[in-house]
């Protein structure tokens, strides 16, 4: 594939994806999203979590209000002091990164059962897939709960219970992909040319499935971040050490009756952009690649 | 059939045993039960009297075995916090849990269904567009945040409804629930709207792609083209056939929703099993969140179960074989 | 004349339910005991509970003073006997009378309950009980022991008659749960509720109430809005947080008052190598906790009052000791250190600790009142005297494992952790012995001694007041435990005693009690 003939398939898609006004404000909003997170120390009003400067005197300021040094704390401050702004700027990077990190292992993961068990076939396929099923007729929160009351609480064990809820849809996408195309002729023809059955699997079947499983991956990713933060607020996710967006509304949640409003709300509303905007992308995307649904 | 079964409960049976025994050796690494047993005062001897009295100076997997045994005959062992049998503990807990998920299911269906048919059958227009952007929004939002804003407008700022436990009890035919009473309704509604909300949007946009699926078979189009009128078209015809999906989901999400109650209990402080559940896990109380686990694990397999059987008998075209396709 | 009498009888019946309702009293409670069975489980909720339906040879008051109860008086008739004369007109709750048998079976039976989760043993061992007569016990001991009557208002008096062979489901059933309380008790659904009917028998201050519903409601709003439904009467633990808004509500009644509990921070004091403590940058470092300048400096950065003020929301006291003022064995010598950075700073300076060092400061989440927001507060005032700090909590069922024996040999964790401590017996003895005294398995002593503080001084005063039975001169040897062990060594650095809060409909108060217990006897009509 040249330059020329990647660009044309780059335009190609973009000009069918921006069909969708709605997909194209998300994307927008996505990539302010993602480069919040990315530069959360550099923008952040303050360091949220440098307990030198933030101080218990500042506490539950609500929004707009200065302290008495001349500070503006736009979004309020929690209950201990902390500008609201820079906690959801620094929580967001953390609920991106343990979302996107887990997306990313599930997919390996995923990838790698799903097209083995298409390639081999046989009683392994059927062990791949057995498994699978029993996996997804479990809801998500449960096995996530399962993991957690196994292994307590943290960012790997959270990390490794997203990665276990999610492999197996990865599984699923994959393998049905990778059916297809392992039946196809040049398959048959590397496998005669006796190349190794990684490679076949890699450099053949796998950039077949990569459309689908994108599109799988940007919903799960979508719903990976969402469990983090539900895990995280019911306080068996991340530590306190590790706030993400979930852990700041737990935070909050105590202050729901007292009116103290925004500890919970606008780390709520970072997170609902978050998930709402990676959602639209993900639907348009998977409109996109759904041929049935193509007029 | 019945090998299928069979072979579906020996595959249970296993899911459970591994489940149970990684859960229950797993919750021993993390923390030692027996501080969360004794007073903060008791001297050292008496830990050990306790530790002993427990058995927790032997190998974990030997307290398993224990447990296992026991099992067998009914008794998950008793909470290491409150001292009582965690089973009964767990089950009793149950009503307020179920409640809770079959008024939200109604809620969802009561909503979901018309919605999904009529963004089905007319896709371009413009309240549909609404409908399946709402849905989004919907699927997206996380549960305990949305409980969370709703106790904030309904209950804080509006206070037309409370927002945390649940209300009085009523009896009828039997059966105790707070559905029947005004109090128990009142107390109900913004939990189950909650965890209503999460499966609404998943329920519609199935309900919605099964009418557009159905709509363009032609047995359809001949009842349109016979001039029938449009309410029957879609009361008998159209439903007839997207009830094979809705039953399955009915079934399916039903579960889900007594699973996701964790959450909405935990914001809710809804009495239930979930609530449980996140307490327990909080204390580490081993006994109670191993029973639970097992309980509900064995219930979903049980679900499912019934599920497909059910499934096979709505739609003949769908043959249950003794192993996967 | 029909309609007359249709309306009189309509009358009657709405008035009867109004009437019977005022004497139901309803409380929403945050804890729930785990059984009826009062030797089953010896912790907070279920030694408090028992008082309601069960009574001890010497009660103690609100202020933890121990009072007469089933035991008119006693006294030490020598050294190791304390003599204990009963009162003669007690019943129990089926009509029978309570003599000094009931006294023996229960010594012997708390001892003995099966698979109990936590015995009474450390208030009954070593102790031998003797009936003289019918209405006469004595206690006997191997050595002098003063703290006779502190011990035995802990443990709740049963009947020989209904507990002989009694189990702990055969309390909970109701069978066997016949005391001598103010309370009967009439119905006990796990996890719903508690019914208590009155006692017209009881031999103290007659009940107030015809029927008691305890509610066990564990969630804090969900307490203060079941009591803004009518839902309940009374709720005990109103959380900080919602204090501020029921001042304003006139239909709420609000009593609050001073806890034995101290929150305090323990401090590594027995390791060179302490595990949360670096250099600056990370690297290795004497632990600086062990220099008493360091102690003393970390002291005077806590500003007491902002803790007060905004992490406890006016819900706690600053604390300079052990116990608040009132308690026996109390030093009157003692304030709660100023909040003073530059005498902080020269001390560091002094220690050689000019530049500070790295710190991580561990606390519980869910066991004291704001445990967790605490731990973060004290971590940003230490920061302002160069210590730099992290911070870190967990549940308290992971932390008092760790805090306690997570270190290598079974040793405490962590290297400075948040603590509390409620003194059980009312008295300064009790955390002296547990927190203070030099951890020593054999003897007893130091059992909760985390930091593992060591002072041979403060040892043989504990042990000379454990064995003074002259109340007045036990209490001046434990103040002065207090003063060497707290004031000058820093063994510990106390922070705040909490205040706990009640809040019922206007127009009724509870008379809060020190131990922190809500008994139903304390609820009054103002």
């Amino acid at each position: 594939m040249n330059n020329q003939t990647k660009y044309e398939l780059l335009s190609k898609v973009w000009s069918e994806f921006s069909e969708n006004k709605v997909a194209v404000i998300a994307l927008i909003f996505f990539g302010i999203i993602l480069f919040v997170a990315i530069f959360a120390p550099l923008i952040s009003p303050t360091d949220p979590y440098d307990l030198a400067t933030v101080t218990i005197m500042n506490s539950r300021l609500p929004p707009m209000e200065e302290d008495f040094s001349g500070n503006v704390y736009w979004l309020g401050t929690d209950g201990a002091g902390r500008d609201m702004l820079s906690a959801i700027f620094y929580g967001l990077r953390i609920s991106l990164s343990v979302g996107v990190l887990s997306g990313l292992f599930a997919l390996m993961v995923g990838a790698f059962f799903g097209i083995s068990a298409a390639y081999f076939g046989g009683r392994y396929e059927t062990l791949v897939m057995r498994i699978v099923d029993i996996q997804l007729s479990f809801p998500s929160i449960l096995v996530a709960l399962i993991i957690l009351a196994a292994f307590g609480k943290g960012v790997e064990k959270t990390i490794f219970a997203l990665v276990l809820v999610q492999w197996a849809y990865y599984a699923r996408t994959a393998r049905a992909s990778a059916l297809v195309e392992s039946r196809k002729e040049y398959v048959d023809a590397a496998r005669c040319l006796s190349l190794g059955n990684l490679r076949i699997m890699i450099s053949h079947i796998l950039p077949n499935c990569i459309p689908p499983l994108i599109v799988v991956g940007t919903l799960q990713t979508a719903h990976a971040i969402s469990l983090e933060a539900t895990l995280s607020f019911l306080g068996l996710g991340l530590p306190q050490t590790e706030p993400s967006l979930g852990l700041l509304i737990g935070n909050g949640f105590e202050y729901v009756h007292t009116g103290d409003y925004w500890i919970s709300i606008f780390p709520g509303v970072a997170l609902l952009i978050t998930i709402v905007s990676i959602n639209l992308v993900g639907d348009q995307l998977r409109d996109m690649f759904n041929p049935r649904l193509k007029k | 059939m019945t090998v299928y079964i069979l072979q579906r409960s020996l595959q249970s049976i296993v899911v459970l045993f591994i489940m149970s025994l990684i859960v229950f050796c797993g919750v021993n690494l993390i923390g030692d039960p027996v501080y969360m047993m004794i007073s903060p005062e008791s001297e050292p001897a008496e830990i050990e009297r306790t530790i002993k009295e427990f058995g927790f100076d032997k190998p974990v997997l030997e307290q398993y075995w224990y447990f296992l045994k026991n099992v067998i005959s009914g008794d998950f062992g008793r909470s290491f916090v409150q001292g009582i049998p965690a089973l009964p503990m767990i089950l009793e807990r149950f009503p307020a849990t179920i409640e809770l998920a079959i008024f939200s299911l109604f809620i969802s269906l009561l909503f979901a269904l018309p919605l999904g048919i009529y963004a089905g059958l007319y896709p371009e227009r413009k309240a549909s567009r609404i409908i399946m952007s709402g849905s989004i929004l919907g699927f997206s939002m996380p549960t305990f945040w949305v409980g969370i804003m709703l106790i904030m407008l309904f209950a804080v700022k509006l206070d037309w409804l409370p927002s945390t436990g649940r209300g009085q009890l009523g009896t009828f035919l039997g059966i105790e629930s707070s559905l029947f009473t005004l109090d128990g309704l009142l107390h109900i509604l913004l939990p189950a709207i909650n965890l209503a909300l999460f499966k609404l949007s998943s329920v519609l946009r199935l309900t919605r792609a099964g009418t557009r699926e159905v709509i363009l078979q032609d047995y359809i189009k001949f009842a349109k083209a016979k001039g029938l009128p449009q309410s029957r078209v879609i009361g008998v015809h159209l439903l007839k056939n997207i009830l094979i999906p809705v039953v399955t989901v009915i079934g399916l999400e039903f579960g889900s929703l007594v699973a996701f109650s964790t959450v909405t209990e935990t914001v809710f402080a809804w009495p239930g099993a979930g609530k449980l559940i996140i307490d327990s896990m909080y204390n580490l109380d081993r006994p109670v969140i191993v029973a639970y686990l097992i309980i509900i694990v064995a219930f979903f397999v049980f679900l499912n179960l019934i599920v497909d059987i059910l499934y096979s008998f709505l739609d003949p075209r769908v043959r249950i074989k003794g192993s996967s396709e | 004349m029909q309609i007359l009498k249709k309306l009189i009888a309509l009358m009657v019946i709405c008035l009867v339910p109004s009437i019977a309702y005022s004497k139901t009293l309803k409380i929403g409670m945050a804890g729930e005991p785990s059984s009826i069975d009062p030797h089953y489980h010896n912790v907070g909720p279920n030694n408090m509970f028992s008082t309601n339906v069960f009574s001890m040879l010497v009660g103690q008051n609100e202020n933890q003073q121990t009072v007469p109860d089933l035991a008119t008086s006693w006294k030490p008739i020598n050294d190791t006997t304390w003599e204990f004369k009963l009162r003669k007109d007690v019943k129990w709750h089926d009509g029978s009378k309570f003599t000094a048998d009931d006294v023996i079976f229960t010594a012997t039976r708390a001892l003995n309950v099966p698979k109990s989760p936590a015995s009474f043993g450390i208030y009954l061992k070593g102790k031998t009980f003797i009936k003289i007569d019918d209405y006469t016990v004595h206690v006997k001991t191997e050595k002098p022991y003063p703290l006779m009557a502190n011990d035995l208002s802990v443990i709740k008096i049963v009947s020989k008659k209904h507990g002989t062979n009694a189990t702990t489901e055969d309390y909970n059933s109701g069978k066997a749960a016949i005391g001598t309380g103010p309370y009967k008790l009439k119905q006990y659904i796990k996890g719903d509720k508690i019914i208590l009917e009155k006692n017209p028998n009881y031999h103290g201050k007659k009940p107030e109430y015809d029927t008691v519903e305890i509610k066990p409601i564990k969630s804090g709003p969900a307490r203060v809005a079941a009591l803004l439904s009518g839902d309940v009467d009374f709720i005990d633990g109103v959380p900080p947080v919602d204090v501020k808004k029921l001042e304003k509500n006139k239909k709420v009644q609000l009593s609050s008052g001073l806890s034995n509990r101290v929150i305090y921070l323990h401090i590594d004091q027995f390791r060179e190598d302490s595990p949360f403590v670096k250099a600056i940058g990370g690297g290795k470092i004497k632990n600086p906790l062990l220099d008493v300048r360091v102690r003393k400096a970390i002291s005077l950065a806590i500003n007491r009052q902002a803790m007060v003020d905004k992490v406890m929301e006016g819900l706690a006291v600053p604390a300079g000791q052990l116990l608040p003022k009132g308690f026996h064995g109390v030093s009157p010598n003692m304030k709660p250190d100023p909040y003073d950075i530059s005498a902080a700073k020269k001390l560091m300076k002094a220690a050689g600790y000019e530049k500070g060092f790295e710190l991580t400061i561990h606390g519980p989440n869910d066991r004291y009142i704001n445990d967790a927001k605490i731990a973060e507060a004290l971590g940003q005032m230490l920061s302002r005297i160069g210590i730099k700090c992290k911070v870190e909590t967990m549940p308290k069922a992971v932390y008092f494992t760790r805090a306690s024996a997570g270190g290598p040999n079974k040793t405490p964790e962590f290297s400075m952790m948040v603590l509390g401590w409620g003194a059980g017996s009312g008295e300064a003895s009790s955390p002296l012995k547990s927190l203070l005294a030099t951890h020593d398995k054999s003897k007893g002593m130091g059992g909760a001694n985390r930091g593992r503080h060591s002072d041979p001084k403060v040892d043989a005063l504990i042990a000379k007041a454990l064995a003074t039975v002259d109340s007045d001169a036990r209490g001046k040897i434990l103040a002065e435990a207090t003063e060497v062990a707290v004031g000058k060594n820093y063994g510990i650095i106390p922070i705040h005693y909490q205040l706990n809060t009640w809040a019922s409909k206007a127009g009724y108060s509870y008379l809060p009690r020190t131990d922190e217990y809500t008994v139903v006897a304390g609820f009054q009509k103002k």
